[in-house]
């Protein structure tokens, strides 16, 4: 946490950090995919998700003197990345605030909590099927994940991300959204729920079934869905 | 082996998420190891469940706009 971004401003006359501008842009373009894919995932826009990166990018730069340990500028920026985006959303939030409130019930937590793929992947009738967990996993594609996790609801969905994709833990990610650890487990447990449904539905619907109803696909010829 | 430390399927999988981010509460990352290590049915789950979330964390990534590329370029260029 000691590269954590401050508020402080010396950093824009004080040193220069330990990267070059020319060092600098080289990591930020290494990272460039990965920085743009979190905030597309965070923000489900585009043209929101390139603002967030632009801004963070130019953030960063500013307070490239606060970057002490070379070997941590991929966890700083992305730290920077995220307090980008958190306040991208309360600021779109305090814009929205008309609507209908996209805070989900936290009290809900246990009506959705517990659906499991795993589990649904070792139902009886899919039990002759070898090991059914890896035959899925081969299967699912980038794409199906990234839809699965764009139609979870926001709250749930930046959950997940800050946590299972970010390796963020929990009190990290409750500090960053202003909310209690347990607003954050909660949420967590029914992001990762409904995530799980929805690849499972995905899964169903575009192959699986197929699979299981035909055990010989490799002379079917029918069943390619997932095979790259 | 101490009775204390034994802990049911159900336990572990009710956990099994807090387990594999670090964040129990109640019991200690040990014991669900320990459990782990002696259950075929529970070490599976877990193993799907490391293995779709490396999935997800995989996916997230996107390849960016070159519009953006050039736009981050201009800026760092600039300030
Ligand atoms: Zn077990």
């Amino acid at each position: 946490m000691t590269d954590q971004p401050t508020e402080q401003d010396d950093s824009e006359r004080g040193g220069e950090g330990p990267l070059d501008r020319a060092a600098f842009a080289e990591r930020v373009d290494a990272l460039m995919d990965r920085l743009y894919g979190t905030a597309l995932r965070l923000t489900r826009n585009p043209d929101d998700a390139e603002d967030i990166v632009a801004e963070a990018v130019g953030t960063a730069w500013k307070r490239r003197a606060d970057l002490r340990d070379v070997e941590r500028f991929e966890g700083w920026l992305f730290r920077i990345l995220n307090n980008t985006f958190v306040s991208w959303l309360r600021r779109r939030r305090s814009r929205e605030d008309l609507e209908v409130s996209s805070e989900p019930e936290d009290g809900d937590a246990d009506s959705g909590g517990d659906f499991s793929l795993f589990a649904r992947l070792h139902q009886p009738f899919l039990l002759w099927w070898g090991t059914p967990e890896h035959e899925f996993l081969n299967r699912l594609l980038r794409e199906d994940i990234q839809r699965a996790l764009d139609q979870l609801p926001d709250e749930f969905r930046i959950a997940v991300v800050l946590v299972e994709v970010q390796g963020h833990t929990y009190r990290e990610v409750a500090e960053m959204l202003d909310v209690p650890v347990g607003t954050v487990r909660s949420r967590l447990s029914r992001g990762r729920s409904l995530l799980q449904q929805a690849l499972w539905e995905r899964a169903r619907d575009a192959g699986l079934k197929t699979v299981v109803d035909s055990p010989d696909r490799n002379s079917d010829g029918s069943v390619d869905n997932g095979q790259t | 082996m101490s009775h204390d430390h034994e802990i049911s399927c159900e336990e572990v999988i009710e956990r099994l998420f807090a387990y594999l981010d670090g964040e129990l509460e109640d019991v200690s990352q040990e014991t669900i190891d320990r459990h782990l290590a002696h259950c075929r049915d529970c070490f599976t789950r877990a193993e799907f469940e490391k293995r779709l979330r490396a999935r997800v964390a995989d996916s997230v990534s996107t390849t960016a706009p070159q519009r953006l590329r050039t736009r981050v370029r201009f800026l760092l260029d600039e300030f």
